[in-house]
């Protein structure tokens, strides 16, 4: 079905490196914490999601299937 | 009238049984069929149905879910749960026993807010008039003074570990509550109303009220008006009803604040016959929310009456995540300077962008509930705010817009 | 293999594993900072410090286990399990042991990180500044190399970038403030 980005809104403290790596989907607010383009991640951009999730430094994003089952990384 | 009394005091237990009997028998699954058939909604704020909730959570029980029956009330312009439980507090635990009956649950919670003093006393002599029901499974917790600490999450997180302060969902307290086990986080009038029908079932509550939601409900009504208090209004009965019942307007009359939390300043001409209840005043973009009304003088401000609603809202932020920190902070910041008809240039528009950015973007719904209210403001006040933004104030120059028969 | 060979193996990946562990510690710092120009991104920062971690973990290897297997130094390999075993220079190497059993702790919470808790991660991660110092006396004990020019400048540079750094730090102010502090008092008293 497809994969959403998620944020967990407690842990972000607005260190921007998922805007930096997946901008498509991905803007900053005037503070630095993260807008989320609303929408399943299109397939091309799925692997840089997988990325940006990787890079964040408190664990706050993550990438979860539709379908239920969460993969983290 | 059904959930307040006008004798003050809290009703007895010998007087609640006599009146409406004792505690019905009846099972769970069909009290959680009468609930589903009665289209009773909550009332937090959420407005989600009651029957779906209790359900939810009696699925995941096995036997070991609990009850919070949430007398927090940490909005400031509502005083209907204190009431209730204050009045009616058996009504309210007999709300309490039948859930925990429906969910599976043996431990029971009531979490009143620090300051309603009268209602923790009337539960808490309540609770000993009635030890075989309370014993080993009732308690009272006192929720910290605050609006979020209302929050069912914060609710459970404070039962928890002592910090009212909401948390990441999921898990949802239905799904992983009190001690980790399924809970049941349920408004205290839902409970009450609950309680009622279960004695008198749902064609009874059905048969209330002419609203697209039927039943009745408890309004806090504020403002320009003679009584200001609590109320009890059948579903369906309309603004100028509940004016009516708050003894009436009180002189000239701008603009009424609807629901509280989740709600929004709404035009009081156009709305005068808005019926009150859920599913209309969604149609009409608006929200019941926690039944607040609050009449707004034509002599005050929209700009400042918004001005200090966003600035308590920014002030209560549980500071958690940096969207609803810095975002209230500075929208609370350029509409008090809008207000004081200080503003600096941009600031309407900084208003604007901002408000767009506060939904969903928090682990609550605090910050989106500063959204609804501001846009809802900009909508209403759009006039005064485009004044305000040069520096000028029309309620101080213009005399009284809004003439009310 | 040749007895020189591995000992110039031990001593220069040695060296290297220093260079490249002082840059990790910079970058940390630099990522706590959360510093970045137009040119420099904060997720390189991140990925620079999360490799060369890794790269510091291959060249320590080469250096332990060229140094046990050398048979000039006859270390074998309790002397590289248990710290303070050695019969050779015993204090100092040691404290290259217990760097190392530092090091992989931090590497391992930071690889696992979603099973610890935040603060168990932080409380690991933190023990850089035990682990840093103890591997930069363990290779002024050892090497054997200490009196050459350019290993002295090799280690001024890398003990200068990482005090700079740490200054640095402890004299900025914390960037999650913002989170502790009381709510600003409502300003709407003064006009109602």
């Amino acid at each position: 079905m497809g994969d959403v980005l998620q944020i967990d809104r407690i842990r972000c403290d607005g260190h921007g490196l998922c805007a930096e790596l997946l901008p498509e989907l991905i803007s900053l607010d005037d503070w630095g914490y993260p807008i989320l383009k609303p929408g399943t991640v299109p397939p091309s951009l799925v692997e840089h999601a997988r990325r940006a999730v990787d890079a964040c430094p408190v664990l706050a994003l993550r990438l979860a299937s539709l379908t239920g089952v969460t993969q983290k990384r | 009238m059904e959930l307040i009394a006008r004798s003050a005091g809290a009703e007895r237990l010998m007087a609640h049984r006599q009146r409406l009997g004792p505690l019905p028998a009846i099972p769970s699954g069909a009290l959680i069929a009468e609930l589903d058939a009665s289209g009773l909604l909550g009332r937090g704020g959420a407005g989600f149905p009651v029957g779906r909730k209790w359900r939810a959570v009696a699925e995941r029980a096995a036997g070991g879910a609990v009850v919070l029956a949430n007398g927090a009330e940490g909005e400031p312009l509502s005083f209907k749960d204190r009431s209730l439980m204050a009045a009616r507090p058996h009504l309210v635990i007999d709300g309490a026993l039948l859930a925990a009956r429906a969910v599976g649950a043996n431990d029971i919670i009531f979490y009143v807010g620090v300051e309603h003093a009268a209602a923790e006393a009337a539960l808490r002599n309540a609770l000993a008039e009635r030890p075989g029901d309370a014993r080993g499974r009732t308690r009272i917790v006192t929720a910290p003074a605050g609006y979020v600490s209302g929050e069912e999450s914060a609710a459970v997180h404070y039962v928890n570990a002592g910090d009212a302060r909401p948390t990441t969902t999921p898990p949802r307290p239905f799904e992983r509550g009190v001690g980790g086990r399924p809970t049941l986080v349920q408004n205290v009038e839902s409970l009450a109303l609950a309680a009622l029908i279960a004695r008198r079932g749902h064609a009874w509550y059905q048969g209330l009220g002419d609203g697209r939601a039927r039943g009745i409900g408890l309004l806090t009504v504020s403002g320009a008006v003679n009584h200001a208090g609590v109320h009890e209004i059948e579903l369906g009965a309309t603004l100028s009803d509940a004016a009516a019942a708050a003894g009436g307007l009180r002189g000239d009359v701008r603009g009424v604040l609807l629901g509280g939390y989740f709600g929004g300043w709404a035009d009081l001409h156009e709305q005068w016959g808005l019926p009150l209840d859920a599913p209309s005043m969604r149609a009409r973009g608006l929200a019941l929310g926690c039944g607040v009304v609050h009449f707004l003088p034509s002599d005050s401000c929209g700009v400042e009456a918004t001005a200090r609603l966003l600035t308590y809202l920014a002030s209560q932020s549980a500071r958690q995540c940096g969207p609803c920190v810095f975002g209230l902070s500075a929208i609370a910041g350029a509409t008090q300077r809008l207000a004081a008809q200080s503003s600096q240039p941009g600031d309407l528009d900084r208003i604007v962008r901002w408000s767009g950015q506060l939904t969903g973007r928090g682990a609550c719904h605090h910050p989106d509930g500063a959204a609804v209210l501001l846009q809802s403001a900009l909508q209403e006040f759009g006039e005064e705010f485009a004044a305000h933004q040069r520096r000028r104030c029309l309620t101080i120059s213009e005399p009284a817009r809004v003439a009310v028969a | 293999m040749s007895d020189t060979i591995l000992w110039y193996a031990t001593r220069g990946a040695g060296v290297v594993s220093l260079v490249l562990l002082t840059a990790v510690v910079v970058l940390g710092i630099v990522s706590a900072m959360r510093w970045q120009s137009a040119s420099w991104p904060r997720f390189l920062t991140t990925g620079l410090h999360r490799n060369l971690a890794l790269a510091t973990l291959i060249f320590l290897g080469i250096h332990i286990v060229t140094a046990v297997v050398d048979p000039f130094t006859a270390l074998g390999w309790q002397a590289a399990i248990i710290p303070f075993s050695s019969s050779y220079r015993r204090l100092w190497l040691g404290l290259g042991v217990v760097a190392i059993y530092l090091l992989l702790a931090i590497v391992a919470t930071s690889l696992l990180r979603p099973f610890f808790g935040r603060s168990a991660w932080r409380a690991v991660h933190w023990l850089t500044y035990a682990m840093w110092p103890i591997a930069v006396i363990h290779g002024i004990g050892t090497g054997t190399d200490p009196r050459f020019a350019w290993m002295l400048g090799i280690e001024a540079g890398c003990i200068g970038s990482v005090v700079a750094a740490v200054a640095w730090r402890a004299t900025a102010a914390s960037h999650t403030t913002w989170r502790q502090l009381p709510a600003p008092s409502p300003q709407g008293q003064k006009w109602s």
